[in-house]
């Protein structure tokens, strides 16, 4: 009883992501048993909660990257830019050249990681604060993606791309498998170094670390190159789920829902501790809700408030002024149980 | 009077003077009444948002909802007089202190409960869009007589018109610069921008003046959707997407630092037509993609905000070496 009481009050952070994601989808199940439902056809699995993973893979990588820079204190607001860029880079590729797949995958994610330097590069050697220098590729990256393709949508047939939109590899989504591997790594690299230490370390208190003998600087840049590296591959996912690349809707308000991920996940804008496997959660809250709202009947248009709903609800429990008031009324209530 | 203060500033004008000067010369036409009568229309309603978010800037915050805010306003002022056939005058009134309400709230959560300004205007971002979508998903013609008499009003000078538009984005920027230089209110938002902590310690009520300031933005991005309402006598949900990125960007250009208490609110003026007169330079060259537009302003983003670093750099050496 005790130890049960203890491993409760230390998660209840870790908990509350995926208590609620768990929570809304039963709720859904009693609602309607067809939600839960999964079927296996074709060699493959069918069902809303397959169809919510699936959708939610871009949102997911993308916030990966998007906590790893939240974690140093940064923002990045241009990984939707970086969704377009990449993705019309590498529909281009694929209609224009005769490159083989790997290198079309290998350039754009060189393109997104090298747009992710220049970010870094702004934020940490040149001081410009996160929010302002990610905002000028969010401006022209647009504008820089409508260049690539010259403006028009890039239609292409390729069957790697046919494989990624829709293949499956023992009955799972090819891409959950590459959103799977990319989390694995992320977590291993953090986790099991240093580098996740560092990481937070320097979004906590970046002067402290480079005290302490930490390249806090260069770190940061690592970290937008790597929020660049995952929007282009959520980038390529993108194209591949319609075999076009349109620049003016691909990637649009996806900086916003990979920074709702991150905040549900129990993370800080304020830099410091952050949380992968949650983000993941977090980003398929979102795509559950998403879809619970579109299969519904309610009108999309509920979508977006029902979004900001949550967001405040999260930010206002979440807050100092929460915490100091709840602890406030739990020291009257001991002191009023020791007045007993 | 050249310092670092005024010196983005005056740079700025210098940018929109050499940009203008480059486009007389270079087009026949560019130069003129006309032309600046229909800039001055045109990025009315850019202006005017710009202007509500230098006062956010200057504080030290950012706001991001006033592009929905916008098309929240409009969408308003059409359910009101086109469905339920309220005068105009009423609706304008009616839309704005709704707007402004909005900004107090969002003001409200970020003072009373410090969430980051970003966070919360973010969520007012989507709550805006959304409410703006539930009120009518289709585009509405806003048809009343009062409406089409605003939009059709203008002083003529010369061969060019300066319309009801552009004499309220007028009036109203005269408005802020007059709110920033003189007021009591004005002075506390530079404070808290420069220092909310010193500034609280003189006795700065940084809550309510942050509160003031949010609502000041939800007022003027209110008025711009009116502004927009009027120009254009309809109304749907996809106005004003990325609004908020050009407001910022006016406000920057115009030369007002990003971490608040330096700058000047009418440089959001300066700014805004700089947007204008690059898409009208691209416009006459016509061989450029409109695309270009936005990494024109992307660069320029870039190079004033470097410009802005160099200048604090100086003159932090500069004071440096005075206080030896």
């Amino acid at each position: 009883m005790k130890e049960r009481k203890k491993f409760l009050d230390i998660n209840p952070k870790i908990w509350g992501p995926i208590f609620s994601l768990v929570v809304i989808i039963v709720i859904m199940g009693i609602i309607d048993p067809g939600f839960i439902q999964i079927e296996f056809k074709d060699g493959r699995l069918y069902g809303s909660l397959i169809d919510i993973l699936v959708r939610a893979t871009p949102t997911a990588i993308i916030a990966l990257g998007m906590a790893v820079v939240i974690g140093t204190k940064g923002i990045d607001l241009s990984v939707g830019s970086v969704v377009a860029i990449c993705g019309a880079v590498a529909a281009v590729l694929i209609v224009e050249t005769q490159l083989p797949f790997f290198m079309v995958v290998i350039v754009s994610v060189l393109v997104g990681g090298g747009i992710g330097f220049l970010n870094g590069i702004m934020v940490s050697f040149i001081g410009i604060q996160p929010i302002i220098a990610t905002l000028i590729l969010m401006v022209s990256g647009r504008g820089i993606a409508q260049l690539v393709t010259g403006g028009r949508a890039v239609s292409f047939d390729s069957t790697a791309m046919d494989i990624i939109g829709s293949g499956a590899l023992l009955a799972i989504p090819v891409r959950l498998w590459i959103m799977t591997a990319l989390v694995l790594c992320t977590v291993l690299l953090l986790r099991k170094t240093a580098l996740g230490l560092f990481l937070e370390s320097v979004g906590a208190n970046a002067k402290a670390s480079r005290l302490l003998g930490i390249e806090a600087r260069m770190l940061k840049v690592i970290a937008y190159i790597f929020s660049g590296m995952c929007a282009a591959v959520a980038g390529m996912i993108l194209i591949a789920d319609v075999s076009t690349a349109e620049i003016n809707r691909l990637g649009l308000w996806l900086e916003l829902d990979a920074i709702l991920a991150v905040v549900l996940a129990g993370a800080s804008l304020n830099g410091g501790r952050i949380y992968l496997g949650l983000t993941i959660i977090g980003a398929l809250i979102i795509q559950t809700l998403t879809t619970i709202i579109f299969s519904s009947g309610v009108p999309v248009e509920y979508n977006l408030i029902v979004k900001a709903c949550i967001i405040l609800a999260v930010l206002l429990i979440q807050s100092e002024t929460t915490k100091n008031y709840v602890s406030q009324l739990r020291t009257k209530s001991l002191e009023n149980r020791h007045a007993e | 009077m050249l310092n670092e203060r005024t010196l983005p500033l005056i740079s700025a004008i210098i940018v929109l003077l050499l940009l203008y000067g480059f486009g007389s010369i270079a087009y026949q036409g560019f130069f003129g009444l006309r032309l600046a009568g229909y800039l001055l229309t045109d990025n009315a309603f850019i202006i005017v948002t710009a202007v509500g978010m230098a006062f956010v800037i200057l504080s030290g915050g950012i706001d991001l909802s006033v592009g929905s805010m916008i098309a929240f306003v409009c969408a308003l002022m059409a359910l009101l007089v086109v469905k339920f056939q309220i005068h105009p005058v009423v609706a304008i009134a009616i839309s704005v202190c709704v707007g402004t309400l909005f900004g107090t709230v969002m003001g409200l959560v970020i003072a009373i409960f410090k969430i980051q300004p970003f966070i919360v205007t973010l969520a007012g971002m989507f709550l805006f869009r959304g409410l703006g979508y539930v009120i009518n998903t289709q585009q509405v013609k806003i048809d009343h007589p009062f409406m089409s008499s605003l939009s059709e009003f203008g002083i003529i000078i010369g061969q060019g018109e300066l319309n009801f538009v552009a004499i309220i984005m007028i009036l109203f920027l005269a408005l802020g610069v007059i709110i920033s230089r003189y007021t009591r209110f004005g002075h506390n938002v530079y404070a808290i921008g420069g220092d909310a902590q010193s500034a609280a310690l003189i006795g700065v009520n940084v809550p309510w003046t942050t509160v003031k300031v949010y609502a000041l933005s939800g007022f003027y991005s209110s008025v711009a959707g009116v502004l927009f309402a009027v120009a254009t006598g309809s109304a749907y949900p996809e106005i004003g997407i990325a609004v908020e990125l050009d407001a910022i960007a006016a406000v920057v250009l115009g030369g007002t630092l990003l971490t608040g208490g330096v700058g000047y609110v009418f440089g959001a003026f300066i700014g805004g037509m700089t947007f204008g007169v690059i898409q009208q330079l691209i416009n006459f060259d016509g061989t450029l993609n409109a695309a270009s537009t936005r990494i024109v302003i992307g660069a320029l983003l870039l190079l004033f905000i470097l410009l802005q670093k160099i200048i604090l750099v100086w003159a932090k050496k500069f004071s440096a070496k005075g206080s030896d």
